[in-house]
């Protein structure tokens, strides 16, 4: 427009444009829309926010199928989880973590043996940056990345410093919070366990032939000694 | 321009001083805990110090006690506007020192990711520019409408919106989702008419052009001097662009044109943005379309431990060149770690801007360099 405050006339025009349309349009809203996010995926209560005290969550709550924050621990048993733990204290994910917020213990027996668990497994949420390098280093799948949010307390120490039991939660779990990631990483362990055994059982095989050639080499040695002395013998 | 000696200055029988302002670390204009010290002649800035480095973490030195790939999130946090640009400047470098192949398809969703972070370090930087000359709201808000739309995008693809980790030697940590690029297409398809309507937004309003135009001018001749680089340098006259000079990643393979101003005022570097949008929206629909099915991780070493080298690996970023200088000792560590930050540089001239401005402009001024004080201070 070329009159002097034209600009600024078409600029409310478009503003005014934004504010009748959001009405119709939810792409022109200037705040975030959750609603169209699948069941179970969405805080239950979006609309009361904050809930009635006392009110957990559910487990299932999550923001998206992809998002991250921390990190939790995965096993594959059901009542007792310690009995199927994935980890097996090998410390990678504590040497390797950015900012070093992973302490482990590892777990012996009455003897003094190592038994491939951790006694302790701390991890402290509030130096953790949840940048998921745990994840791609550890080799036996048993850390990978949770997305429940509702983790606010009143303690900044303790309340923080999530210990072995809060930080383990079954596959079935970890399923239900990132399927599709959750499924190609079972698939991916079912592969390279069918590798894995496929290899042991080629290794057993092959030491198996190599025990039987020896022996078949011995016997011939043996015959060969044998006839030989026959022949000393006839000669 | 050299500040006049104003030490005592008697003006008609009256005794008149210098007033010394102390703008910030807490203040709304500079981004973040900045300084500037500002001597003030009435309104006039006559001398201006920026002080910096309240936000210091010792970032590089942090990266010389930690393995190649530890350090890859602290690169996030630079500039936390664009991680995925910051992710790719260090990566590159990483990847001149082992010499790791990228696959096809993983060097086109580089680019594409790069080129959506430049959309929403644009979007935001016009809002904030806006916001900083007393447009507060409206238009800061449409532009962050914008940008959760391709917050959502990297979210989906990395896990989260604005610390992505995203990148790796060799490719990306993970493929896409499933119909994630349908998606990405419908966002930038929808870019452009959110663009139209945000110029007539801004680019025509008397109060925008009238407080741009003219102020703050950088010379081409102090913009290469001073090693300016960005849309900062462009708005200076100078067509300098790495997509274009260096051809990093496949960036050859896309048409694009390089928008430059020609006076470097602050009106310039805003206009420079908005149009440099348009270009993103052009890489973004070429690469969108000629993406290839395949592998997004190339052969890279189980163990990086890259023998006795030397690399700097630069990016054209939504605010200028970001290098990273790495020397690797044949450790796992790497033995030095440089960032080249252009916030930092870009920021060197702004004394240069500011001398002779009136002190409400100084933060027009400041606003449309565009720094991010995580990569100022690092």
């Amino acid at each position: 427009m070329s009159f002097l405050g034209g600009g600024i006339f078409s600029g409310m025009a478009v503003t005014l444009r934004n504010f009748v349309g959001s009405y119709f349009d939810p792409d022109r809203l200037t705040t975030n829309d959750y609603s169209w996010r699948p069941e179970g995926q969405l805080p239950q209560s979006a609309g009361e926010y904050p809930r009635e005290e006392g009110e957990q969550l559910s487990d299932t709550t999550t923001v998206t199928n992809y998002s991250r924050n921390f990190p939790m621990l995965l096993h594959d048993g059901g009542d007792n989880p310690m009995d199927a733990i994935r980890c097996v204290a090998c410390q990678i994910c504590e040497r390797e973590c950015p900012p070093q917020c992973i302490y482990i213990e590892k777990d012996y027996d009455e003897n003094g043996k190592f038994i491939k668990r951790p006694a302790v497994f701390d991890i402290d949420i509030s130096v953790c940056m949840g940048c998921q390098i745990c994840v791609e280093v550890c080799p036996f799948d048993s850390i990978v990345m949770n997305s429940q949010f509702e983790l606010s307390t009143p303690n900044r120490f303790d309340g923080l410093l999530l210990h072995r039991g809060d930080l383990l939660k079954s596959n079935d779990y970890y399923h239900r919070i990132h399927p599709e990631e959750a499924k190609a990483r079972d698939q991916r362990m079912a592969v390279e366990k069918a590798a894995k055994e496929a290899k042991k059982k080629a290794a057993a095989e092959a030491a198996k032939k190599k025990a039987e050639e020896k022996a078949r080499a011995e016997a011939e040695a043996k015959a060969q000694e044998e006839t030989g002395d026959k022949e000393e013998e006839a000669q | 321009m050299v500040a006049p000696n104003y030490e005592l200055i008697a003006q008609d029988g009256l005794e008149t001083s210098l007033l010394e302002v102390s703008m910030g670390p807490h203040h709304p204009s500079t981004h973040g805990v900045f300084r500037m010290d500002v001597k003030l002649d009435g309104e006039t800035v006559v001398d201006l110090k920026p002080v910096f480095g309240y936000l210091h973490r010792n970032h590089e030195k942090l990266a010389e006690n930690m393995s190649y790939l530890a350090n890859m999130p602290f690169t996030d946090r630079l500039d936390y506007f664009n991680s995925m640009t910051n992710n790719w400047a260090y990566a590159l470098a990483a990847e001149g020192l082992v010499e790791i192949e990228v696959p096809e398809r993983a060097e086109y969703l580089r680019v594409i990711m790069a080129e959506l972070t430049r959309l929403v370090n644009h979007v935001s930087l016009v809002g904030f520019f806006v916001n900083d000359l007393g447009a507060l709201g409206t238009p800061l808000m449409y532009a962050f409408r914008e940008r959760e739309k391709i917050l959502d995008l990297f979210e989906e693809a990395s896990g989260a919106r604005m610390m992505c980790n995203y990148f790796r030697f060799g490719g990306l940590r993970c493929d896409v989702p499933a119909g994630w690029l349908d998606r990405a297409r419908e966002v930038v398809d929808q870019f452009p008419e959110f663009l139209d309507e945000y110029e007539k937004l801004l680019c025509e309003n008397e109060i925008i052009l009238s407080r741009t135009q003219g102020i703050g001018t950088l010379s081409r001749e102090l913009a290469i001097n001073a090693g300016i680089t960005g849309p900062m340098l462009r708005a200076s006259g100078v067509a300098y662009d790495l997509r274009k000079v260096d051809a990093y990643g496949i960036y050859d393979r896309f048409q694009f044109r390089v928008p430059y101003g020609e006076v470097g005022d602050c009106y310039d570097r805003f206009m420079v943005r908005m149009l440099e949008m348009r270009e993103s929206v052009q890489i973004l629909r070429q690469a969108l379309d000629g993406i290839p099915e395949g592998e997004i991780m190339g052969k890279a070493p189980r163990v990086f431990k890259p023998k006795p080298a030397e690399v700097y690996g630069r990016v054209e970023g939504p605010k200028g060149e970001l290098g990273f200088y790495l020397i690797a000792d044949g450790t796992p560590k790497p033995y030095r770690y440089r960032v080249r930050p252009p916030s930092l540089i870009n920021l060197t001239v702004l004394r240069d801007m500011c001398l002779g401005q009136k002190i409400a402009d100084a933060v027009v001024i400041l606003g449309s360099i565009d720094i991010v004080l995580g990569e100022v201070d690092r």
